[in-house]
């Protein structure tokens, strides 16, 4: 893309820099790196919180009948590590790895509002407290499901209004975050670098931000309904007063489908930048990969009432919304062959960044598929609410998303640190998760297949054997992630080769032309992309 | 750094480390917990609500005199500004979403839950129940009278469009570096919008006292007020802008050439203009 020279990026790093040290360089902070990097290790602190719910889950699970934890706490388990993981987990992951690479990788001086930036990062920390404070009010934390329907919302105590609260306050914190990266992208792109020449990355970002935009305050006004519904009286959600809690559903189910592609277009994204680079060749269908990101964008607002199939709908409207859902996997598919056109006759080697990469490919398109079953309306209706369900989400979240962004992150903490990451660690890291991911999981299927109900704290004699299996793998899985934390902490220690200014021969796009670590401050004047 | 570079596009300015976020937070956090808990009787939970809401106050005032005192020492070029363009109508798209929830509400009660409440279904549980709109609801047994919409709606409507007029002027004025015109229609805007308000205030009086239509009046109730609530509180907003923007005008800020802070006071404005057009329309007349 372009090669300029940099020298005049170190003496800048100390000109006009009066960052404050210790706690206080974190709170206040105004530096996109910076904020970054909380981003990020805020996200990994609730996977792990959110993981120890899962395998509180799958402890419970482990066998038939009730042992570990009261029904009651079970649900509430579910509901927030629901919540937890995806705007706690995913969502900042996401936004870590736009605030760090979107001004490296349009060659822009930091994000255009540096301060509100830092507001969208410590937004979460309270939203976080206000989830876990909820597990020790009277009545416990929310228990009717990361969906929040009505009518048991309603009826539940103060842990949800403190669910609540906390859902508007990451609202705002998504509502700044994407101003902020839909202004940068538009407005502070290096001269040159037009958007059609700009990384895949800050494409999907771009339409992610939109999305957002788009659907966070749709989850507002949603959960403000259901406050005033509990508190003061109105009947949004109550037919007794001529409302109607399928209302609720439609409503939130607006915002949750554009949720779904806000969660996997920035692992498309990170994918779309790691497959050429470890192929050695440039992106296969550039132009068609963002058309793809914006059809499937624009048709995410017109498929929600595919997850009400059993609720009660018109035929035509089942019809609708079961063909427009089938038609995403158009804009999916393309993406996926251009993926693998990109490998195809390439001189590939697989490094961790791109082993999970190629893991990604493989087992989100496990998911796609199931993704397609489940649209099919007469089979939905068996498998509405059983583990099949849980299974091909988790397969497009956990395998999808989360691979990705384990890819991302061996990808560039060699420029993060400085320091090269350890390929056997992460090796290790990749075939553990990768094999553990698929006991938890797989297995799923086939009890979900067989009628097994989520969201249950006991189940039949009939599924013991796969719950077993899915809870020993389970268990597996979220031991392994320690040992990306390892790989982590090695590499912020320093403890490791140094990495070069571009570790992987492949690279082209902006930041591999800046030194390793990437100083503090970088592109405070733009490079001229040619 | 090659010479070709040099002058293409300014540098951008990236403020230095702020103390506001944090304090915001901590309001948003004192006033989320403060909320659950006064909702739900804990004694604390007014107190914190409160405080936080105070911490909120210092925070706006801090921060945007901050920006403030930037904009006014010249640190914003012309980038920044197009940032600060593209931002607020990224932020007045989200708002239309926000409402566009609440209209939705309104169209699937009128539409679809109503309808569905008087037909064969609900009336095996229901049976004297009729359909129609405005409607509480087959439970609710309260008799009211709807808010007609000839009256204070219909002038509330005529007080909005005049100010959206006169908010222009004053942004011709600004234009034409004419001083006393900005001042004196920025005054206006502000003066018809407390009156809007005012005249808001009193019809909920009004509804509350004479036509017995409350928030629990069913879910017409439901929709009146968190509707033309949430306009309302907009509008309050919106006028607290636009008198932020008339004190920074006595003060002497502003240039023809660089105002961008009124341009988006006024965006906001009339934004709240249009959504009060869809209620006048979709809430009082239909």
């Amino acid at each position: 893309m372009s090669s300029i020279p940099h020298d005049h990026v170190a003496g800048h790093d100390h000109a006009h820099d009066h960052r404050p040290s210790g706690i206080a360089r974190w709170l206040t902070t105004t530096n996109h790196k910076d904020i970054g990097t909380m981003y990020l290790i805020f996200s990994f602190a609730m996977f792990l919180v959110g993981g120890c719910m899962a395998l509180t889950i799958r402890a419970e699970l482990f066998q038939p009948g009730l042992q570990v934890v009261h029904p009651e706490f079970f649900n509430s388990m579910t509901t927030l590590h629901g919540l937890i993981m995806v705007f706690g987990a995913i969502m900042p992951a996401a936004v870590g790895f736009a605030n760090w690479m979107i001004p490296m990788l349009i060659g822009a001086p930091d994000m255009a509002f540096a301060r509100m930036n830092n507001w969208s990062f410590w937004l979460l920390p309270p939203a976080a407290i206000l989830l876990v404070t909820s597990l020790f009010v009277p009545g416990g934390a929310a228990a009717a499901g990361w969906t929040l329907y009505p009518p048991l919302t309603i009826q539940a105590g103060m842990g949800t209004d403190l669910t609540i609260f906390a859902v508007h306050i990451m609202g705002a914190s998504s509502i700044m975050g994407s101003i902020n990266i839909i202004t940068t992208i538009l407005n502070l792109r290096a001269p040159g670098m037009t958007l059609m020449k700009m990384p895949m990355f800050c494409w999907t970002w771009l339409i992610t931000a939109y999305l957002l935009i788009a659907v966070m305050p749709v989850l507002a006004g949603a959960v403000t309904m259901l406050l005033t519904d509990r508190h003061f009286g109105t009947s949004f959600f109550n037919a007794a007063g001529g409302g109607d809690p399928v209302l609720f559903q439609h409503i939130f189910w607006f915002f949750g489908h554009p949720e779904v592609y806000i969660i996997i277009l920035p692992a498309f994204g990170i994918i779309s930048e790691i497959i050429p680079v470890f192929s050695r060749k440039p992106l296969f269908g550039y132009a068609s990969m963002v058309y793809a990101t914006a059809g499937i964008a624009i048709l995410s607002f017109i498929v929600w009432a595919h997850h009400m199939f059993t609720t009660g709908m018109p035929l035509a409207g089942t019809l609708f919304f079961m063909y427009a859902t089938m038609l995403i996997a158009v804009p999916t598919g393309v993406k996926v062959f251009n993926w693998l056109a990109t490998m195809w006759k390439g001189a590939m080697t697989f490094e961790t960044p791109m082993l999970f990469a190629v893991g990604f490919l493989f087992l989100f398109t496990m998911g796609g598929f199931t993704g397609l079953v489940l649209a099919i309306m007469p089979i939905d209706v068996q498998l509405q609410d059983t583990y099949y369900v849980v299974a091909h989400f988790h397969y497009v979240m956990v395998a999808g998303s989360l691979f990705a962004f384990f890819s991302g992150a061996y990808y560039w903490l060699p420029k993060w640190t400085g320091t090269m990451y350890d390929e056997k660690i992460g090796q290790l890291h990749f075939w553990t998760s990768f094999v553990t991911f698929n006991i938890t999981f797989f297995p799923m299927h086939f009890l979900g297949l067989a009628g097994m109900p989520r969201r249950i704290p006991d189940y039949a004699q009939q599924f013991a054997d796969w719950n077993l299996v899915a809870s020993v793998g389970a268990f597996g899985f979220g031991l392994s992630q320690l040992i990306f934390l390892w790989a982590v902490i090695k590499c912020a220690t320093g403890s490791g080769a140094k990495a070069p200014a571009k570790p992987w021969e492949g690279g082209t796009s902006l930041e591999w032309t800046l030194p390793s670590p990437a100083p503090y401050h970088t592109f405070e004047t733009p490079p001229v992309v040619k | 750094m090659s010479a070709a570079q040099t002058g293409t596009t300014p540098h951008y300015y990236v403020p230095q480390p702020s103390h506001w976020p944090i304090v915001g937070s901590v309001a948003l956090l004192l006033m989320g917990m403060g909320a659950a808990f006064w909702m739900n009787d804990v004694a604390a939970g007014r107190y914190m609500l409160g405080a936080g809401f105070i911490v909120l106050l210092v925070m706006l005032f801090g921060w945007f005199g901050t920006v403030i005192r930037e904009s006014e020492g010249r640190l914003y070029g012309k980038q920044v500004d197009a940032s600060f363009r593209w931002s607020m109508g990224w932020f007045i798209f989200s708002e239309v979403m926000f409402f566009a929830a609440f209209f939705g509400a309104l169209f699937y009660v009128r539409n679809l839950s109503v309808p569905d409440l008087g037909s064969l279904g609900g009336k095996l549980v229901w049976p004297d129940f009729a359909a129609g709109w405005p409607s509480v609801g087959p439970y609710v047994k309260e008799q009211f009278t709807p808010m007609g919409a000839i009256g204070i709606p219909l002038l509330n409507t005529i007080i909005l469009l005049t100010s959206g007029f006169t908010l222009t002027l004053a942004h011709h004025a600004l234009k034409e570096n004419n001083r006393g015109g900005l001042k004196f229609w920025l005054f206006c805007t502000v003066a018809l919008g407390i009156t809007f308000l005012g005249f808001q205030a009193y019809e909920y009086v009004h509804a509350y006292q004479d036509l017995n239509l409350k928030l629990t009046t069913g879910v017409y109730g439901s929709t009146f007020f968190m509707l033309t609530g949430f306009h309302g509180a907009h509008v309050t907003v919106g006028a607290i802008m636009l008198t932020v923007m008339l004190v920074r005008a006595i003060k002497g800020h502003f240039t023809p050439d660089h105002h961008f802070a009124f341009e988006a006071a006024a965006w906001y404005w009339h934004f709240v203009d249009v959504v009060w057009l869809l209620l006048f329309v979709l809430v009082y007349w239909l």
